[in-house]
């Protein structure tokens, strides 16, 4: 299953507050 | 809703969410306060359990127990093996309990654990519920 990563995550946050979504915020050292 | 941090993109974020080590994913409601921070790698059962078991936390946060329990309650069913599962059990009783006042899913949940996951530390956290005698 394909995910649709944001890269912004204050723009997340306003939707997740605007959808009652909850965010999930991954840290990589991986190469983008 | 997924974001992604990599570190040479986004060093600030990492300053700025205290995540000190990689891989770390943090998973936050909606109202932007971080409910679940989980550090280093798992199995893929253990992450969708994990996340799954914070949505459960979620819900259970905001009072809306019977979203908790069924977050809880996949947690147990799906991902049985998983290290959140003994955690799913315990909390999906609290849920219950919360909901109903109930007190005996709260001894059966102790019988539950200590049969199913006797050395998890949540069959320890439960053991105040057994019955006695």
């Amino acid at each position: 299953m394909a995910v649709d990563w944001s890269r912004d995550v204050d723009q997340a946050f306003a939707a997740a507050k605007e959808q009652s979504r909850a965010v999930l915020l991954d840290f990589s050292a991986a190469p983008a | 809703m997924p974001v992604e941090a990599h570190i040479k993109e986004h060093p600030a974020w990492f300053h700025r969410f205290e995540a000190v080590w990689t891989p770390t994913v943090l998973l936050f409601d909606s109202h932007g306060k971080e409910r679940v921070r989980l550090e280093g790698y798992l199995t893929n059962i253990d992450f969708m359990a994990a996340l799954t078991s914070g949505l459960g936390r979620i819900a259970f946060v905001q009072k809306k127990y019977a979203d908790a329990q069924r977050w809880y309650d996949d947690v147990v069913t799906r991902f049985g093996q998983s290290h959140s599962a003994p955690g799913a059990m315990y909390w999906r009783a609290v849920a219950r309990y919360s909901a109903t006042h109930d007190h005996t899913v709260l001894s059966k949940v102790a019988e539950e654990l200590t049969t199913t996951y006797p050395s998890s530390v949540w069959a320890s956290k439960a053991i105040p519920w057994l019955s006695k005698g």
